[in-house]
């Protein structure tokens, strides 16, 4: 671990402690969502199309009603119809009737797996043997799976009221594309005529999926007062809140989320799919309980994957290792309904680099695939893929060392991107300086058909609201009341932020995650959010309990608060001195209970950026790449559980790795996904892998009390890129489409060789 | 006056500049500057009285999670971008 600007000495912050949900988790009883018994309980079942794209012209659900142990089945008839509104479901904004729609098509099945009816019945078998007998009369349609298909005039329209956005101008003919966007800087053509050296290459990405290990879960019981309590998967139990009540148009003081534990998201778990219906079958069956579990199929077929895309780079750099210019399209798939991460993409593609001339658009194009999810940097991993192999290209043909080439041209405080914003302080600069001088990076790899890559990346994070409360108890320790769903091992984190505001041991604080009726509102685990703005929630509230506790002290001690001192642990007031847990235990007596709570929505947040190496070595008879060594290395801020940020940097090379040599969707031509199942969706295991290791830098964020900046997505964006990298120097061709397969790294040779 | 960087697709609406001043305390009552100098901006960055939703609003350099309401000063730096997935800016 490396450390820039002044070193803050923290006692808690940089430990690793036990993590706190550690033996729940490890002897089987945390509970998730699929543990959830109810008296009277009733599980569903999902009836999902078989087509790609398919009008709706009649449901039949009478043979299923009839079903013994059926108690409700539901379609669209039975969700309100609701206008077009836009609501922000943090990482990415959607329309709510596209988002009801998408729980259960109302007029059009737009992807193969798109649910159209759902059935609650007294057992699972008898609920999925009802679900068959709905009779569902479809027109069949040709589907389009394609963007640049997709967009051309001729191509089935999914959406007959779509029109291509503009920021507010719309357009006139009925489209796939549903907004265009357009950054600039400078001037593109001149930045061109600059350039020694230019380099323009096509890219393609396939459709991946998040690969969650738990399946999407829903529970939910409508009692007769109305009020609705849902027990289920997500990112965010706030976000579930707020988007059942609209798609149901129930007030959100009705319903009470209760997040279970998560066995993993990385986006997918912040829309909702099954917590809706759960709710539906619980009024229409006479108030009992209803659960709803997908099967992995469900998963890959109907819920969010991220876009495959068509991407476009050009770049220019001078004899002198400047890059001069830099332009490229961006076409995402958006799936069924509008709202790919392509805008996030066009913030990612260039923005760990200094160009004065600069043109990105981006268009976001449904198809007949499932609505695309955020998965992890949304959009990120496809870009730099794209822009990383041409900066990489770039740098050969200038015959300058990759990372030298990088760093050169590196942006640090007071660049501009290519939208025009001025970074704050970054550690870009300190990250690429750490990946030269690494073990990794000193080590010469020799072998035949081996070659290093190496691939830089961006991600913006983001702050959201949080709240949090705690309490001080008798015996001198804290429980921590807090919003965020726990995935990656928020609660001890926060815990160490409420312990170390607070100058406790880390044992001294216990954390759990609340429901939505137990702490204020916080936006969901995503954005890298987490570590940054919960935990200056949590700061907050050690700050004023520390305030309450000094007045306490103040009142044993007959002094005003002012004359009482706190660190380390302590109170002291001239001579007279008390513990944290001394004061504790007379509390009762000096005005009883001690609690605190606040809520932040900060705005200063800070980027992370990363930079990944990466040694392969390939079979050129089988197309089989074999990962020799591999480095991320990434500014934290300040990591404060390093494990942790650890954990998160190798988590997001293992699924970039993955997304870059094995993961895609396969469609037939009918649109009909082949491999939803995970023999078939090929993901990548600990065997596929060495370790991973990892160089933690620090560049504190000047912008939170404990210089944190998120960590959890921008280790995602590199590995694709540093893969295809490293593939070039060990084969010499250059990859442009991902997955880089055993079957297309062959045939990319076969083709060299002509 | 605070200057605003105004996004590449409005520019025909200012004759092609990529920066203008504009006077305003607000985000809000900078657009409505805006809109007195270039007619049309407004309804491009305004929609049911809230910044549209594909935009975040950033202030020296910093995404504000006030929008609109965003105070501003003589000195700042308005840029409206798009927004990224989390809904953060820069």
């Amino acid at each position: 671990m490396t450390t820039a600007d002044k070193p803050t000495e923290f006692k808690v912050l940089g430990s690793t402690p036990l993590r706190q949900d550690g033996v729940d988790k490890v002897t089987g009883r945390a509970q998730y969502g699929a543990d959830i018994r109810l008296p009277g309980m009733l599980y569903g079942a999902v009836l999902r199309s078989p087509h790609a794209h398919a009008r709706i012209k009649a449901i039949d659900t009478r043979a299923a009603e009839a079903y013994p142990g059926v108690r409700a089945v539901v379609t669209a008839q039975d969700l309100p119809e609701l206008e077009s509104k836009v609501a922000d479901l943090g990482e990415g904004s959607m329309n709510l009737r596209y988002q009801s729609n998408n729980i259960l098509a109302r007029d059009k099945v737009l992807y193969f797996g798109h649910a159209v009816a759902a059935v609650a019945a007294v057992n699972a078998h008898a609920a999925e043997a009802a679900a068959a007998l709905i009779q569902v009369e479809y027109e069949v349609l040709p589907p389009v799976l394609d963007v640049r298909q997709a967009m051309r005039p001729d191509a089935p329209i999914l959406l007959a009221e779509l029109r291509t956005d503009e920021l507010g101008q719309k357009g006139e003919q009925p489209t796939n594309v549903a907004a265009h966007y357009l950054d600039e800087a400078g001037d593109l053509e001149q930045g061109f005529r600059e350039a020694d050296v230019v380099v323009e290459r096509e890219f393609t990405t396939a459709m991946v999926h998040q690969g969650y290990i738990e399946p999407q879960n829903a529970t939910a019981l409508v009692t007769a007062d109305g009020q609705v309590t849902i027990w289920c998967s997500t990112q965010g139990a706030f976000g579930v809140r707020e988007q059942t009540a609209e798609i149901l148009r129930l007030p959100v003081s009705k319903i009470r989320v209760i997040p279970m534990e998560i066995g993993g998201g990385f986006g997918g778990k912040i829309g909702v799919y099954l917590e809706p219906l759960a709710v539906l079958l619980s009024r229409k069956s006479g108030h009992r309980p209803v659960k709803l579990t997908m099967s992995r199929r469900d998963v890959l077929a109907a819920t969010g994957p991220t876009s495959g895309s068509y991407i476009k780079v050009k770049m220019g750099a001078n004899r002198a290792g400047q890059i001069t210019a830099a332009q490229a399209t961006l076409i995402y798939e958006a799936g069924a309904y509008p709202g790919s991460p392509v805008g996030s993409a066009m913030g990612v593609i260039f923005a760990p680099y200094r160009i004065p001339n600069a043109r990105v658009e981006g268009y976001d194009v449904v198809v007949n695939k499932p609505r695309t999810a955020a998965y992890r940097a949304p959009g990120g991993t496809n870009a730099a893929f794209a822009s990383e192999t041409v900066v990489d290209e770039l740098a050969e043909k200038l015959g300058l060392d990759p990372l030298a080439f990088r760093l050169q041209n590196g942006v640090q405080e007071g660049d501009r991107r290519v939208n025009g914003v001025a970074y704050k302080r970054i550690g870009l600069l300190e990250v690429l300086r750490a990946a030269q001088s690494s073990a990794h990076y000193q080590t010469p790899l020799a072998g035949p058909n081996r070659g290093r890559g190496v691939a830089a990346g961006y991600w913006g994070n983001y702050g959201g609201k949080s709240s949090a409360s705690a309490s001080v108890n008798a015996d001198g320790t804290v429980s921590l009341q807090e919003g965020s769903v726990d995935i990656g091992g928020s609660r001890t984190a926060l815990a160490m932020q409420l312990a170390e505001t607070l100058g406790l041991p880390i044992e001294a604080v216990r954390a759990a995650v609340a429901d939505t009726d137990a702490v204020g509102e916080t936006e969901g685990t995503y954005g890298s959010r987490t570590t940054f703005a919960t935990g200056w929630a949590v700061y907050e509230v050690g700050q004023q309990l520390k305030t309450q506790l000094c007045e306490r002290a103040a009142r044993l001690w007959n002094v005003a608060a002012e004359q009482v001192q706190y660190a380390a642990g302590v109170f002291t007031s001239g001579e007279q001195r008390l513990t944290f847990a001394e004061l504790a235990a007379q509390l009762d007596r000096l005005g009883g209970p001690v609690v605190a709570s606040a809520a932040v929505q900060p705005k200063t947040w800070g980027p992370g950026f990363a930079a990944h190496i990466v040694d392969v070595e390939v079979d050129p008879e089988t197309g089989k790449v074999q990962v020799l060594r591999y480095t991320a290395v990434q500014d934290a801020g300040k990591a404060v559980y390093p494990n942790y940020v650890a954990s998160q940097m190798q988590g997001g090379a293992a699924q970039g790795i993955g997304w870059a040599l094995n993961e895609e969707y396969v469609y037939d031509a009918q649109g009909r996904l082949l491999n939803a199942n995970w023999l078939d969706y090929r993901m990548l295991v600990t065997l596929d892998l060495p370790m991973l290791e990892t160089v933690i830098v620090e560049v504190p964020n000047p912008g939170h009390p404990f210089g944190v900046r998120g960590v959890g997505e921008v280790p995602i964006v590199p590995p694709a890129a540093a893969v295809a990298n490293a593939l070039y120097r060990a084969v010499g061709v250059r990859m442009a489409e991902l997955p880089m397969a055993p079957g297309r790294l062959v045939a990319a040779l076969q083709a060299r060789q002509g | 006056m605070p200057v605003v960087w105004i996004p590449a697709l409005l520019r025909p609406l200012t004759g092609g500049q990529a920066r203008v001043q504009a006077a305003g305390a607000t985000v809000q009552a900078v657009i409505v500057s805006l809109e007195a100098q270039y007619p049309g901006l407004q309804a491009r960055l305004i929609t049911d009285g809230q910044l549209r939703p594909e935009l975040a609003v950033v202030v020296d350099g910093q995404t504000s999670p006030l929008k609109l309401r965003q105070p501003l000063t003589d000195a700042s730096e308005v840029h409206f971008v798009i927004a990224m997935s989390g809904g953060a800016g820069p």
